[in-house]
């Protein structure tokens, strides 16, 4: 069977859905993204969607559910480059992707992960901050 | 009205429901639609097909080409020997699912397209045709 490939970058895992997928190939992505959060510890996942064409319920479905797993592995996702007309078919068939962070683009999301994971890494330091020297 | 075009495919297995959106949405471009009321109804599609799929033990779409005066417009019309449904009115309230969709398959594909229209027979099968027309 075929997988939608993740690539691996800091803390961060990369996706980019490239293809119409199948709702097998949806489903593999999301068993293969929990595993690799887990396997790498990863603080973020960023789901790249610009040359995803249609979004129905099912797949946002499984945009939902990665997000879900991640958030419970310690793992924040943003959902970038929702094309327009999909947005507009998306909220009139009822889904609103509650739960699912979203960015314009790569870029925005990747910044927005990076601050994610810098506060999260200075977390002990401010702890400290609060005992000491201060 | 008038149907200028037809088309059958097969709806049977979870890849057919790929070649569904991908048929649909050639014919759409052929048509001119719009993106909007393109990926509406390829969206649409999609919900469908994956109904006959899961809960009609597969079938088959027709596409149609519409010509009514100078309106032009796309009906897909999915039908399947499945179980049926039993009671059509609460499976287009949204929230209402047997299966693994988000329960809002045929409610939100109704809002998706210009006309849906549903008939199911328990025990001989589900008829669903949902019309676009091209916006002018």
């Amino acid at each position: 069977m075929d997988h939608i490939p993740i690539l691996r970058m800091g803390p961060v895992l990369l996706v980019s859905i490239q293809v119409d997928m199948h709702d097998q190939l949806a489903l593999g992505l999301q068993d293969d993204l929990t595993n690799a959060i887990t396997t790498h510890g990863a603080k973020g996942v960023l789901i790249d969607i610009s040359a995803v064409s249609m979004v129905d319920s099912f797949m946002g479905r499984m945009l939902a559910n990665i997000a879900g797993m991640a958030r419970i592995l310690d793992a924040t996702t943003v959902v970038v480059g929702m094309q327009p007309a999909v947005a507009i078919t998306l909220v009139e068939l009822g889904l609103s992707l509650e739960g699912v962070r979203t960015a314009l683009n790569v870029e925005k999301g990747m910044a927005h992960l990076q601050a994610i994971v810098a506060s999260a890494g200075a977390l002990p330091d401010s702890i400290d901050d609060a005992d000491g020297a201060d | 009205m008038l149907t200028a075009r037809t088309e059958q495919i097969p709806v049977r297995a979870q890849h057919d429901i790929v070649s569904v959106r991908q048929v649909v949405r050639s014919w759409c471009l052929n048509l001119g639609l719009g993106l909007v009321d393109l990926t509406k109804l390829v969206t649409a599609a999609s919900e469908i097909a994956r109904n006959t799929v899961e809960y009609g033990g597969g079938g088959t779409l027709v596409l149609e080409e519409l010509r009514d005066g100078l309106r032009v417009g796309v009906r897909l019309v999915f039908e399947d020997q499945g179980p049926g449904i039993p009671d059509i009115e609460r499976a287009l309230t949204d929230g209402y699912s047997t299966g693994t969709g988000m329960g809002l398959g045929l409610g939100g594909t109704r809002r998706l397209v210009d006309d849906f229209d549903i008939s199911s027979t328990p025990g001989a099968g589900t008829r669903v045709a949902i019309t676009k027309w091209k916006t002018r």
